[in-house]
């Protein structure tokens, strides 16, 4: 069993409210993913269910059993930190041992626990070494293993990969994926890449400013995000957002082009919508009616795709292209609209329009 | 707090002239320096050599007119003295030697049990006005202990501590707890607080996270601040002259201007007593060289 619900968390560190009513509900055995910007309340969360976080208000729910005033070690719950807090007067054996010491482990069963976990994470050859002595990747993987040598309620990750180079962090990303797999544990993990969460999770929350924005699959986040704010977060390049009103049939936007209204469309008319276009979800080809003008801004080559500017009135529409797209800047072009994928938002709220009938 | 002191002095005339002889640029510049610091060192360290040649000289040579720099009569009677009292056995000179010993040690082991936890406490917890508590507390060091040294000794008196190494020790680590809170909350800064976070995760209380993971790398940090605390109660005088009478009390510092009055006075024996009484503070202080100002204003300005 491994079950973290955390509910109404609210924290505040003088004037800045941190965790302003967090609500998350873990399921057990799944890998579930806190995605937001820094200072979002991310860390703050993953410390409050840690118990290293005194909360205003707000209680932690572990296995169904209230543990809101537990001590940390009462919690049953192991963390990875973000600098990985490896105890620098320790070899890595110590400290991988430290978890099964704390709680009185035989000798024997401890020296067990640690070879099958070393051999798990390929750090055997490092385990003499002091903190000082490991390369980034390798003091990430001894406190890993510190975090694995046990089998707790759950793992808590605050931002694990962050420190990391880009190589080691995609496969760090696989790794981790494979371990969660295997073990069947319930993993918190934090990040503010939006690419570790949607390839990693089974459930992302997205937080800002101490709020949850939106719980779901990383599908459900990606394809329905709930507001403005979390479409704009989520997905690389970020979606373009154009200011417009539906009128009868059409959606008019206010640099005055139009376009057919999806037929999901429940706004009145003359309500101010944002209409959220990702960049895949545009072409430069011709390839259906519904297009709007514009004239090519730039091209930022991504090797195996391109993303094409285009400035549409005063908005700058990212489109993804193929590589072997051309064009020279003040070009005229067309950039076609796959609408039946296209979001709305109120533009007063910014709350995702109802998707009822879509 | 008084070596600190000293050693701002000595080195504020170095930083203080850097701009005004940088206006003379390069050879200029060196030879000036050079002059100054000489000057300087003459001045700071003629006592000290007067002191040391006084403690080696034959009596005689000592009062000689003129003063005998170098042609002087070797002697080590007067450290003899200073430890043997003249019908043999123990001198009161070397008693009091031995209570500075036990009243700097033991103020100074109270100050760093105190002020350690406290230290740590104010470092890693949201304290209630912690700013105004660690202002508090540091005000106790502004009051010159002149100022306080009456109404201490009234109190004193009313408990019974007057004339006790008890109330000496007890004063002096009064003294040393705000100091050794500043400058160790400067060290368990420093310390990621993390250490301590994962070491709860991995199982540990609060208390045992303290004890195993940070205090270890705190121990350089407690060593240097415990030095100044020692170095502050060894050469306290104000507090020791005023609250103690007896020989078998009395600590150094008052014990050897106690020698000084009277109708004659022995100048070999206070200069053999000062350069005895002078040399741990030497030692101590060369150990904790590289913490004399930079540990002191790291500890005492990053808030």
């Amino acid at each position: 069993m491994g079950t973290v619900a955390a509910h109404g968390l609210r924290k505040s560190f003088g004037k800045v409210q941190a965790l302003d009513g967090v609500t998350l509900d873990v399921p057990d055995g799944s890998f579930f993913v806190v995605l937001g910007p820094s200072g979002a309340g991310k860390t703050t969360t993953l410390r409050a269910i840690a118990g290293l976080e005194k909360l205003d208000a707000g209680s932690v729910r572990l296995d169904g059993r209230d543990a809101t005033g537990d001590t940390p070690a009462a919690r049953d719950l192991a963390m990875v930190f973000q600098n990985y807090a490896l105890y620098p007067r320790h070899t890595a054996y110590e400290n991988i041992a430290s978890p099964l010491r704390a709680r009185r482990c035989p000798a024997s069963e401890i020296a067990t626990a640690v070879e099958r976990i070393s051999g798990l994470l390929h750090i055997e050859g490092l385990l003499r070494r002091r903190p000082a002595q490991l390369s980034g990747g390798e003091m990430q993987r001894v406190a890993l293993a510190r975090a694995l040598v046990r089998r707790p309620r759950a793992f808590l990750m605050d931002e694990p990969l962050t420190n990391l180079d880009l190589k080691l962090r995609v496969e760090m990303r696989t790794e981790l994926t494979r371990i969660h797999r295997s073990l069947g544990a319930t993993f918190v993990y934090v990040t503010n890449d939006q690419v570790e969460a949607l390839s990693m999770a089974d459930q992302v929350a997205v937080l800002k400013e101490g709020k949850v924005q939106q719980v779901g699959t990383p599908a459900e986040v990606y394809e329905r995000p709930a507001n403005q704010w979390v479409a704009g977060f989520v997905g690389s390049p970020p979606i373009s957002l154009l200011p417009c009103h539906a009128e009868g049939d059409r959606l008019v936007g206010a640099e005055g082009w139009t376009l057919p209204r999806p037929r999901w469309t429940t706004a009145e008319d003359g309500r101010p919508l944002l209409l959220g276009l990702r960049a895949e979800d545009l072409s430069v080809e011709q390839r259906g009616d519904a297009s709007l003008s514009g004239e090519l801004y730039g091209l930022e080559p991504l090797g195996d795709r391109t993303v094409v500017d285009v400035r549409v009135g005063t908005e700058i529409l990212k489109v993804k292209a193929r590589a072997t797209v051309t064009g020279t800047p003040g070009e005229r072009l067309l950039v076609t609209v796959d609408l039946d994928r296209a979001h709305l938002f109120d533009a007063g709220t910014g709350l995702a329009l109802s998707e009822a009938g879509r | 707090m008084a070596v600190s002191v000293d050693e701002a002095v000595s080195t504020r005339p170095a930083r203080d002239r850097t701009p005004l002889a940088r206006r003379f640029g390069g050879r200029g510049r060196s030879v000036l320096e050079v002059a100054l610091l000489t000057v300087l060192a003459v001045v700071m360290l003629f006592p000290v050599l007067w002191m040391i040649e006084t403690s080696i000289k034959e009596n005689r040579d000592v009062y000689a007119i003129p003063a005998k720099f170098f042609d002087f009569q070797v002697t080590l009677d007067h450290f003899k003295d200073v430890f043997v009292a003249s019908g043999g056995g123990r001198s009161t000179l070397s008693a009091a030697f031995l209570n500075s010993v036990v009243v700097a040690g033991a103020s100074t082991a109270l100050a760093t049990v105190l002020g350690v936890p406290a230290a740590w406490a104010y470092s890693r917890f949201a304290v209630k006005a912690k700013k105004d508590q660690l202002f508090f507390i540091l005000s106790t060091r502004f009051m010159p202990p002149v100022v306080v040294v009456i109404p201490i000794f009234l109190m004193y008196r009313q408990v019974g501590l007057i004339d006790t190494k008890l109330g000496l020790i007890l004063i002096y680590a009064a003294f040393n707890v705000p100091f050794t809170i500043w400058m160790m909350k400067g060290f368990v800064d420093e310390v990621p607080a993390e250490y301590e976070d994962a070491a709860m995760l991995d199982g540990y209380t609060r208390l045992q996270a303290f004890w195993r993971f940070t205090l270890p790398l705190l121990l350089p940090g407690i060593a240097a601040t415990a030095v100044f605390a020692l170095i502050f109660s060894w050469n306290e005088f104000v507090f020791a002259i005023f609250l103690t009478s007896s020989d078998s009390v009395r600590t150094a510092p008052p014990a050897i201007a106690g020698l000084i009055g009277g109708t004659t006075v022995d100048w070999g024996l206070v200069a053999a007593a000062s350069v005895v009484f002078a040399l741990p503070v030497l030692v101590f202080a060369y150990l904790v060289r590289k913490h004399l100002v930079a540990g002191v204003t790291l500890g005492a300005v990053r808030r």
